[in-house]
């Protein structure tokens, strides 16, 4: 589902973010991918997203090499993918619905369809409902999951997650990890940067750890 | 599975009924949704599309200017007759014959006798001095004969051959060639309608840079929308849409502000100019906006301002990156 030959991310002021990563994850596996802050966790989410280019290695997302996506192809990548920040990057000026239906709208769905999945979505959250809401009367764990609802609704092939817990109080943080563990139950494959080591070793998955760019051994 | 397929991935349930109509709905939303923003944003809408309505009011009203000077030359653009001003001690029986005589001449298809009785009437009709004329004992006009060469002396130094072979009659004053002035007015009309072409190509490209100035705040503002449109697999042409409909809708309303604009500043002026032409001969009427000029207005507006707004999203919006 997603492999790293031999990656290296050099940034020209600021040396190697990652040195010579590889890994394999299956279809359906789930991950998680830690280390100190700087070891290059989000960079290499930010590869798979498109959001960087490597610059030494290659990344196969589901059979397709990175390297050779064209700027024109970007979209249809991302498409694949679903993302969540630890911001959030949710639209305030927009409502629940209008934020977890944005990956469907931009892909052309109909508005039935996009109506029925969004409420699908949002219950598989708990937070059906609260369509008409906006994000800012919510609190920080619920809009969190808003941001899960948009990643999933797109019915991704793989999970990133940066640091999606980094705002959450423990209770709320293993609440949305269990969140995740659903997804990948139903094949979904999910890749989370996190640094909460304590919570990561409790939930017994595959654990990548980075270390100044490079993967230790697990 | 095919990368770079433009339909949604799970094309076994999305018909191709349901795409299309979602398109339309995609393009639906974009074009009430850009009109909804400009509405919700009402000052800074409000005073662009002023600003842009003044340029347009001001380019389309030199149209209409030139329009209506045209309608006052049209009737004298194809006349290149000869008047020959008869000598004064000249009688309007030698003038009936002359006039006879011309007649037999090939190069002349019309003569027109306007004797001094007639030429007088037409002068207080059409002079505004009325009866302070009738002061004078004599009449002090000449006969005039007019004569419209036939169509085969189109070459102007035909006519002018013409013009020098009449003057040479015993009777004849002197001789005048009508289209030596109408050739001036004409030229004088050319020079205007170039200034105004040229001056309609530069409100033009300013309301091309204002609808582009527009947009560029516009989409400063929307910068995060822009972010996460692209971070979920928005494409180019998705993100983009909303905004060139904002142009549209800019130009749509500015050209139609524009055209109430010019419309009022007309019916301000239509009484004074109504007075002006009573006092010639009458036949002048203001033109307005004809159905296809108002068309033809919009359609120019919205285009400019379509095109300005492309060309900065062309160059500012790639370079809106998440990072």
């Amino acid at each position: 589902m997603l492999k790293f030959d031999h990656v290296s991310k050099r940034y020209p002021d600021a040396g190697d973010a990652l040195l010579n990563v590889s890994f394999h994850l299956k279809q359906g596996e789930m991950a998680f991918l830690t280390g100190h802050s700087g070891a290059g966790k989000s960079t290499l989410l930010k590869i798979i997203a498109m959001m960087e280019l490597c610059s030494r290695g290659s990344v196969l997302l589901d059979g397709q090499n990175l390297n050779k996506v064209t700027e024109k192809q970007i979209p249809y990548v991302r498409r694949k993918l679903g993302l969540i920040f630890q911001d959030n990057k949710l639209l305030y000026d927009r409502t629940i619905f209008d934020n977890v239906a944005l990956p469907l709208i931009v892909s052309g769905y109909g508005y039935q369809e996009i109506k029925r999945r969004v409420r699908a979505a949002l219950d598989k959250v708990g937070l059906l409902g609260k369509e008409k809401k906006y994000p800012l009367t919510l609190s920080g764990g619920e809009q969190q999951r808003v941001g899960i609802a948009r990643a999933v609704i797109n019915k991704p092939r793989l999970i990133l997650a940066d640091e999606p817990t980094g705002n959450l109080d423990p209770e709320l943080s293993a609440e949305v990890m269990h969140l995740f563990e659903q997804f990948q139950k139903v094949g979904v494959t999910v890749l989370i940067a996190s640094h909460d080591v304590d919570l990561l070793s409790q939930m017994g998955h595959r654990i990548l750890t980075l270390d100044h760019g490079q993967l230790k051994a697990s | 599975m095919k990368h770079n397929s433009r339909q949604p991935r799970n094309k076994d349930t999305t018909g191709f009924s349901e795409r299309s109509q979602a398109y339309l709905q995609v393009h639906a939303h974009a074009l009430f949704s850009s009109l909804g923003r400009l509405v919700r944003n009402t000052f800074t809408s409000v005073m662009t599309i002023i600003v842009m309505a003044i340029t347009i009011s001001l380019a389309s009203g030199f149209y209409l200017l030139v329009a209506n000077m045209q309608q006052l030359t049209a009737g004298i653009e194809s006349s290149n007759q000869i008047s020959l001003f008869l000598k004064s001690n000249v009688s309007d029986n030698a003038g009936n014959k002359l006039a006879a005589q011309l007649k037999q001449n090939q190069h002349i298809a019309k003569v027109v006798l306007i004797s001094k009785e007639r030429a007088m009437r037409e002068f207080k009709a059409y002079s505004g001095f009325g009866d302070a004329l009738d002061v004078l004992e004599v009449n002090p006009l000449p006969t005039v004969i007019q004569i419209l060469p036939k169509d085969t002396l189109s070459e102007l130094q035909a006519v002018e051959n013409l013009m020098q072979e009449l003057k040479q009659l015993p009777e004849v004053d002197f001789a005048q060639l009508d289209m030596q002035w109408v050739k001036r007015l004409q030229s004088m009309m050319q020079i205007l309608q170039r200034g105004v072409l040229l001056l309609t190509i530069l409100l033009g490209f300013a309301v091309l840079v204002i609808t582009g100035n527009t947009i560029r705040l516009e989409l400063q503002n929307r910068r995060d929308e822009v972010l996460v449109a692209k971070l979920v697999g928005a494409t180019y042409s998705f993100i983009q849409r909303p905004f060139l409909y904002t142009g549209f809708w800019l130009g749509f309303l500015s050209g139609l502000v524009a055209w109430l604009l010019v419309t009022v500043i007309l019916l301000i002026l239509q009484n004074p100019i109504e007075e002006l032409s009573a006092l010639y001969d009458g036949a002048f009427a203001l033109s307005y906006f004809r159905l296809i000029d108002i068309v033809g207005l919009l359609a120019l507006s919205s285009l400019l301002s379509v095109m300005g707004a492309w060309i900065v999203l062309h160059f500012q919006l790639q370079q809106i990156k998440p990072r």
